[in-house]
């Protein structure tokens, strides 16, 4: 289990999230939301140790996560790659397999193999040695999802990962997050789009510098804690729609 | 052409010739490795501050009698530390901050060079004069070159994931700055073998052009270095030709064969032009 408590984190002076606690259900996938600015983006790089909390500890399995970041897999957006980088699809899924290898080890044939079956999973046989950057968006979050699998990693933080893609990658995308967290994985996905809340999560972290609310998607999407995130305008709109559409 | 065969003649008559081509050609293959991750990682402008920046590192090195290689290192690497430091502690951007270090370090320079009074010309530190490379300074180049294959090869898992996507590496523990200062350690010492045959001036050119030829015709780094490598390599004997056959300066003669060839790559690479406009805004289509 992933466990976040009292964590504080900013820049400069100034403290973005204020002591915050949650916990990611193993087997779930949960979903982060929260207006822009609500501290989504910073919740994720304290998770992946990127910037030091002030306050509160990261715990996986009662273990600060610091120790084991080789647990963490992440896939971030797509934006903030360089896709110009002379690479081609398979060494990109490769790379995944990095953090377990030491100083000047070398891929292990199994991990190769590993490789192959996660290009596989996400249908990109076919593109294994096209350049990296003569990918469709969606085929681009695949080529990522896969190094994630690759990773093998207890929990898979993903940040934004359907904007901009096609439908098809999207579903794709979703039912290899299903297998995961079958399996017993923690998949955690931060994301925007308020419509497939429900039909995505299992579990739902409603941010706004702090949580604003947590747990079960059922018991938390509702139009008072939208409305206290966002704006009491969307939670209006947001849950008067599902009445009509209802 | 009777020229060619005069320059082989003299390569076989001429001691210093020899001693020129083969420093030449060994400089070529390291720029042409450690270029490529110069500009993968966007840090031409980088490339160019440090290698300006040894110059103070080479008066001292004179003054005190210490090693160059020690002098222009230290050197080097504190530019990179001031760079980044102010760039972290400031709102003021990257390029700002290499801008303001690395002319001062020059000035810096080009002032100890003058109160050194020494027989060393500041002319040949800046702009090269391979053909007064001696034998010991041939000997630097090797060790300097094994040093710089070394690096690339022990943390070329490292070096590609760090340039390719930083925050996928540091989220795995990686530790980057530590690869970042590494890497600025190789480029001043790219720069001391270069003294010699391009000069601090033009060093980043045999860095940078190389590269570029390499990267618009592969997409592979391993090929991507390789190409940039034989670049460089190609450079450097023609270059030194054209300096000895037409008595021109041989660091500038170099440069501009490499920067022929990235004419010639430029234009006859249309694949990727293809993908650089692709690039821009990436189709959706599954």
């Amino acid at each position: 289990m992933l466990a976040i408590t009292n964590l504080t984190v900013g820049y400069g002076r100034t403290d973005i999230l204020r002591d915050l606690s949650v916990t990611f259900t193993p087997g779930h996938i949960t979903g982060i939301i929260g207006p822009n600015g609500a501290g989504k983006s910073t919740l994720i790089k304290a998770l992946l140790n990127l910037i030091k909390p002030r306050q509160g500890q990261i715990l996986l399995n009662d273990t600060p996560v610091k120790s084991q970041l080789n647990q963490i897999a992440y896939v971030q957006q797509r934006a903030d790659l360089d896709l110009s980088f002379p690479i081609d699809v398979e060494h990109v899924v490769l790379t995944g397999v990095y953090p377990q290898l030491k100083l000047f080890h070398e891929p292990t044939p199994a991990m190769h193999d590993a490789v192959t079956a996660a290009i596989d999973q996400v249908g990109l046989t076919d593109f294994k040695h096209r350049q990296f950057s003569a990918l469709s968006g969606g085929q681009l979050q695949r080529v990522f999802v896969a190094r994630a699998l690759v990773q093998q990693a207890q929990v898979l933080i993903l940040d934004e990962p359907f904007v901009g893609i096609d439908l098809a990658s999207e579903t794709q995308i979703m039912a290899i997050l299903r297998e995961l967290t079958a399996a017993g994985k923690t998949v955690i996905i931060v994301h925007h789009d308020l419509n497939k809340v429900t039909t995505y999560f299992d579990d739902l972290v409603i941010l706004n510098h702090g949580v604003i609310a947590a747990g079960s998607t059922e018991r938390v999407f509702t139009r008072s804690n939208i409305g206290q995130a966002f704006s009491e305008d969307l939670g209006k709109v947001l849950f008067i729609e599902e009445v009509n559409n209802g | 052409m009777a020229s060619i065969q005069a320059f082989i003649t003299g390569l076989s008559q001429y001691n210093f010739l020899q001693t020129a081509l083969l420093t030449s050609i060994m400089v070529g293959v390291m720029s042409g490795i450690v270029g490529s991750f110069i500009i993968l990682r966007g840090m031409s402008l980088m490339g160019d501050a440090i290698s300006h920046s040894v110059l103070p590192g080479v008066a001292l090195a004179y003054m005190l009698g210490i090693n160059l290689v020690i002098g222009a290192s230290v050197m080097g690497v504190l530019a990179a530390v001031l760079i980044g430091y102010i760039a972290d502690r400031s709102a003021l951007k990257n390029d700002t901050a290499i801008g303001i270090i690395f002319s001062a370090f020059f000035a810096l320079g080009f002032i100890l060079i003058s109160l050194a009074e020494s027989t060393t010309n500041l002319h040949h530190i800046l702009f090269g004069n391979v053909l007064a490379v001696s034998d010991s300074d041939l000997k630097l180049t090797a060790w300097i070159l094994a040093a710089v294959v070394l690096f690339v090869v022990l943390f070329f898992k490292e070096l590609l994931i760090s340039s390719f996507d930083p925050t996928f590496a540091q989220a795995y523990g990686l530790k980057t700055t530590f690869l970042h200062y590494g890497l600025m350690v190789v480029l001043t010492l790219v720069t001391v073998s270069a003294l010699q045959t391009v000069g601090i001036i033009l060093i980043v050119a045999m860095l940078i052009t190389p590269a570029a030829v390499g990267f618009l015709w592969t997409n592979s780094l391993a090929k991507m270095m390789i190409i940039a490598s034989s670049v460089g390599v190609v450079s450097a004997i023609v270059g030194l030709y054209f300096s000895y056959t037409w008595n021109l300066a041989s660091g500038p003669a170099i440069v501009l064969v490499a920067a022929f060839i990235f004419a010639i790559s430029f234009l006859l690479s249309p694949k990727r032009f293809g993908n650089r406009l692709f690039k821009g805004g990436v189709s959706d289509e599954a």
